[in-house]
C-alpha cells in the first residue's frame, strides 16, 4: 500500500466530495422529472401515446431487424466516402496550373454539396438519376440513395481532411522536398499520414451523423428502421416505435461520441 | 567534384529584401560557415542553395551546371545537397530507421532488406543503434538531431547544409551532435553551416563568412576573421557572441 | 321568390344548428362542427382540395353527416392535418377527422372510429409495360413484382396478407412518391384504395394501369373507412347514428355512386 503524498490525500478528499455533489444534483434533478412530468395533465395520454409497453415490446423486435439495414448501408457506404473524401482533399490542394480544372471542380463539389440539405440531395438523385431511364438493377434506390450520401459526407469529410493537411507544420513538407522526395510522395508518405490521423475524431463525428442520416434513405423507398418506426405507428396510432428507434440508434452513437471526444481530448492533450 | 558555386544571389520576400547579392565559392571537401546576427540571412540563403526558395536574381553552380535557372526540376539537385534543420524535422508517424528508409526506398529504389545494413552501420557510428526503431518522441533532442543527420545521409549527398542544427538542444545534448560533425569533417563531407558555435567553427572550419543584412561581409579563414576582422560590423558581432 | 326560399332556408339552417341535437355541448365550438381533411386532400375524395364545396366523396359524406347530425353546411369547419397529427395525444383541434383512415384494432386502442362510411377495394396499381412484360391478375404473378405502398396506409400490412411478395416492398411518405418511383422504375406496382389507384392511374402516371382489384366485400381484412376521433369522445355516438342513418335510408350509396367511379372492368385477383 503506497502512502499518499499530503497534496495527493487532499486532492483525493477533494474529488470525493465533488463526486457527492455531482451525485446528489443529478439524483435531485432525475427525482423531480419522474416525480413532476406525471403530474402534468396530459401525462396519462402521452404515456399512452409514446411510452407504451405494449407497443414496444410488440415493435422493438422489428425495429432491431430494420436496424440492420442501416447498418449495411452505413458499411457501405463509409469506405466509399473515405477514400472519395480524400481524393477531394488532395484535389483541392493540387498546386499544378494544368490541373486547375480539376481543383476547380473539386472546389466547386465541395462548396455544392456541403451547401445542399441531405434530403434534397437524396431526393434528386434518388428519383432524378433512376428516372432516366436506366435498367435494372441499376436504377434501385439503394445505389442512388447511397450515392446521394456519398456524395454529400465526402464533401464534408475532404473538408475536414483538408484542415488536417493545412495543420501540418510547412517544415514537415520542407524536409521531405529537401531528401529529394516528390511532392505527391512528400503527400503520401508525409503529410497525408499525419494529417488524416490528426482529424480522425472530427471524422469520427461525421460518420457518426452519417449513421443517423442513413434514416433519410427511407424517403425514397428502402425500409430501413425509420420507415419501420413509421409502419408500426400508422398501424398502431402509437408514437413509441420512434422512441425504440431513438434508443436503438442512441445505444450505438453514445458510445461512439463519447469515444471520438475520448479521441479529441488525448490528442489536444499530446500537443499541447 | 562537388562545387557549389554563388554569383550574385538575390532573394527578396514580398518588398524585403533578404538576400542581396552574395558571391561564395564551395569547394569539394571544404567546411564553410556562415555566422551572423539573426535575421541576416543565413538560413534563407541555405534554403537557396538547396532550392527551397527559388531565388530572384543571379546563378548557382553545381559543379558548373547552373541549377537556379526558373523552372527547372529541383529534385535531382535536391538528392545531391542535404539539408538538416535546427527544429530536427522529423516525421513524427515512423520510427527513426523509416525516416532514413524512405527517401532512399523511393528514389533509389531498392528494398528494405537491401537498404538496411548500411542505414543500420550509420546508426551504430552515430551512437543510436539501439533507437532505430524508436519513434521521434521517444527520443532526446539530440538523439533525433543525430537521426535527422543520418536521414539526410542516407541519400549520399555530396553536400551537406546544416542550419543552427544545435540552437534547439539543451546544452549538454550540443557536444554529441558536433562530434557526428567532426566525424563528417574527417571523412571528408562538403558542408556549409550556419552557426552559433563560434568555438567550433573556429576549430574546424576552412572558410567563416560573415552575414549582414543580406550580405557576406567580409570572408576568409577562421584565425582572420576572429582574430583580424577587417569590418567594424565584424568585430560588434563578435565581442557580443564570444 | 328567390329571396323568400334563401330565407326560409336560413332559418331552417339556423334552427337546425341551434336544435336540441345529439352534438350539442359535445363539440369543439359550440354549434360548430370542426372537421378535419389532408393537406392537401386528394382526387376524388375532395375535389380541387376544396372541402367546403361538398365536392368529392369525403367532403359530400362529411356535409351528410353534419346535416343529420344538426350542423347546416354553414357550420361546418374545415381545418387540415396530417396523419401524426391526427393520432399526436393531447387535446385535438378537430371533432371528425376523414383522410381514408382504415378501422384496425390496433388504432382502436389509441383512438375512436366512427362507424364505417366507406368499404374499399383494393387496386393493384402498375403500369403498361409491366403488364406486357407478362404480369397478370393473380397471386403467383404478383408475388415476383417489386412492390411500392405509401407507409402511413394498412396497403403496407395488407401486401404481406394478400400477396407476400418475394423481395421487401419499398415504402413512402404520400402517393406521389409512389408514382414518382413506378415511373423511375424502381417499383411494378403499387397497392391502393381502388378510388386512389384509378386516379393516380388515370391522371398522374404517364402509361398507369390496373392490374386487378381485391374486391371490398372480401371476408378476410376488408378495409373500412372510419372518421378519427380523440379517443373517449362523447361525439361518437352521435356520429354513429347520423351514419347508421345515412346507410339505412340508402343516402351513403348515392354519394359513392355520385363521386366515386364505377369499379367495374377491373378484373378481380385470383
Ligand atoms: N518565408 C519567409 N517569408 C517572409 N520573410 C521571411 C521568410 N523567411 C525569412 N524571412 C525574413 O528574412 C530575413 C532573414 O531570415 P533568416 O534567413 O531566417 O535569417 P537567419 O537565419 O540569419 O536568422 C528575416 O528578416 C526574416 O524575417
Ligand atoms: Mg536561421
Amino acid at each position: 500500500m503506497p502512502t499518499q503524498t499530503r497534496r495527493q490525500s487532499f486532492e483525493a478528499r477533494q474529488r470525493k466530495r465533488a463526486n457527492m455533489i455531482a451525485a446528489a444534483s443529478t439524483f435531485a434533478v432525475l427525482a423531480a422529472i419522474v416525480l413532476l412530468v406525471p403530474l402534468a395533465p396530459g401525462w396519462e395520454n402521452v404515456k399512452r401515446s409514446f411510452f407504451n409497453g405494449a407497443v414496444f415490446a410488440k415493435t422493438f423486435p422489428g425495429l432491431l431487424n430494420a436496424f440492420v439495414m442501416d447498418v449495411a448501408i452505413f458499411l457501405w457506404c463509409a469506405p466509399l466516402i473515405a477514400a472519395l473524401g480524400l481524393i477531394v482533399a488532395i484535389a483541392r490542394d493540387l498546386r499544378s496550373p494544368a490541373l486547375y480544372p480539376v481543383r476547380l471542380l473539386a472546389i466547386a463539389y465541395t462548396d455544392v454539396f456541403r451547401g445542399l440539405p441531405v434530403i434534397l440531395v437524396i431526393y434528386l438523385i434518388g428519383f432524378g438519376i433512376p428516372g432516366l431511364g436506366l435498367p435494372r438493377p441499376w436504377n434501385s434506390p439503394y445505389i442512388w440513395g447511397s450515392l446521394a450520401l456519398i456524395l454529400v459526407y465526402s464533401a464534408y469529410v475532404a473538408e475536414v481532411i483538408r484542415s488536417g493537411i493545412e495543420s501540418i507544420h510547412d517544415s514537415q513538407r520542407n524536409a521531405a522536398l529537401s531528401l529529394g522526395l516528390s511532392g505527391g510522395d512528400t503527400m503520401r508518405y508525409v503529410i497525408l499520414p499525419q494529417a488524416v490521423r490528426r482529424v480522425v475524431p472530427a471524422n469520427m463525428n461525421l460518420f457518426i451523423a452519417l449513421q443517423k442520416d442513413v434514416a433519410l434513405l427511407s424517403f425514397i423507398g428502402p425500409v430501413e428502421i425509420f420507415r419501420q418506426a413509421g409502419v408500426y405507428k400508422s398501424l398502431m396510432a402509437n408514437f413509441t416505435p420512434y422512441v425504440g428507434a431513438a434508443l436503438i440508434f442512441l445505444a450505438l452513437t453514445i458510445p461512439a461520441t463519447r469515444y471520438a471526444d475520448y479521441l479529441m481530448n488525448k490528442q489536444s492533450k499530446a500537443r499541447s | 567534384m562537388a562545387d557549389l558555386k554563388l554569383e550574385n544571389v538575390q532573394k527578396a520576400f514580398g518588398d524585403n529584401p533578404v538576400i542581396r547579392g552574395i558571391d561564395l565559392t564551395i569547394t569539394k571537401g571544404e567546411m564553410v560557415c556562415l555566422i551572423g546576427a539573426s535575421g541576416s540571412g543565413k538560413s534563407t540563403l541555405l534554403r537557396c542553395m538547396n532550392l527551397l526558395e527559388p531565388i530572384d536574381d543571379g546563378n548557382i553552380f553545381l559543379d558548373g551546371t547552373d541549377i537556379s535557372e526558373p523552372g527547372k526540376d529541383p529534385q535531382p539537385v535536391r538528392q545531391r545537397i542535404g539539408m538538416v534543420f535546427q527544429s530536427y524535422n522529423l516525421f513524427p508517424h515512423m520510427t527513426a530507421l523509416d525516416n532514413a528508409m524512405l527517401a532512399p526506398r523511393r528514389i533509389l529504389g531498392g528494398s528494405r532488406a537491401q537498404l538496411r545494413p548500411a542505414l543500420e552501420e550509420m546508426f551504430t557510428r552515430f551512437g543510436l543503434h539501439d533507437r532505430m526503431n524508436h519513434f521521434p518522441d521517444q527520443l532526446s533532442g539530440g538523439q533525433q538531431q543525430r537521426v535527422a543527420i543520418i536521414r539526410a545521409l542516407a541519400m549520399q549527398p555530396e553536400i551537406m547544409l546544416f542550419d543552427e542544427i544545435t540552437s534547439a538542444l539543451d546544452p549538454e545534448l550540443v557536444g554529441e551532435v558536433l562530434d557526428v560533425l567532426r566525424d563528417l569533417r574527417s571523412q571528408g563531407m562538403t558542408m556549409v553551416l550556419a552557426t552559433h558555435e563560434m568555438g567550433f567553427a573556429r576549430e574546424l572550419a576552412d572558410k567563416v563568412c560573415f552575414l549582414h543584412q543580406g550580405r557576406i561581409l567580409e570572408q576568409g579563414p577562421p584565425d582572420q576573421i576572429f582574430e583580424a576582422p577587417n569590418e567594424e560590423r565584424t568585430k560588434a558581432f563578435l565581442s557580443r557572441v564570444l | 321568390m328567390k329571396f323568400w326560399t334563401t330565407a326560409a332556408a336560413l332559418m331552417l339552417a339556423s334552427s337546425a344548428a341551434y336544435a336540441d341535437s345529439c352534438a350539442t355541448g359535445k363539440t369543439l365550438t359550440d354549434g360548430m362542427l370542426t372537421v378535419a381533411t389532408g393537406n392537401p386532400a386528394y382526387f376524388p375524395w375532395v375535389m380541387d382540395d376544396a372541402p367546403e364545396t361538398g365536392k368529392g366523396f369525403e367532403a359530400a359524406v362529411a356535409y351528410a353527416v353534419a346535416a343529420e347530425m344538426g350542423f347546416d353546411a354553414d357550420h361546418v369547419a374545415w381545418i387540415r392535418t396530417s396523419f401524426d397529427q391526427a393520432i399526436q395525444p393531447g387535446a385535438k383541434e378537430f371533432d371528425v377527422n376523414m383522410q381514408q383512415f382504415s378501422i384496425t384494432p390496433e388504432r382502436e386502442e389509441m383512438v375512436d372510429f366512427s362507424a364505417p362510411y366507406y368499404t374499399s377495394a383494393m387496386a393493384v396499381l402498375t403500369t403498361k409495360s409491366v403488364v406486357e412484360a407478362g404480369a397478370t391478375a393473380d397471386v403467383a404473378s404478383l408475388k415476383s413484382l417489386i412492390w411500392g405502398a405509401d407507409a402511413n396506409t394498412t396497403a403496407v400490412p395488407m401486401l404481406g396478407d394478400l400477396i407476400a411478395p418475394e423481395k421487401s416492398p419499398l415504402l413512402y411518405d404520400d402517393n406521389a412518391d409512389v408514382t414518382a418511383a413506378m415511373q423511375a422504375g424502381q417499383i411494378d406496382a403499387a397497392l391502393f384504395d381502388l378510388p386512389t389507384a384509378l386516379y393516380l392511374s388515370a391522371v398522374v402516371l404517364n402509361d398507369g394501369a390496373l392490374l386487378g382489384q381485391f374486391p371490398a366485400d372480401r371476408g378476410e381484412n376488408p378495409d373500412q373507412f372510419g372518421m378519427l376521433m380523440e379517443k373517449g369522445s362523447p361525439l361518437k355516438e352521435c356520429v354513429d347514428a347520423a351514419i347508421t342513418a345515412l346507410t339505412e335510408n340508402g343516402k351513403l350509396a348515392e354519394i359513392e355512386a355520385e363521386w366515386l367511379q364505377a369499379t367495374t372492368g377491373v378484373p378481380l385477383i385470383k
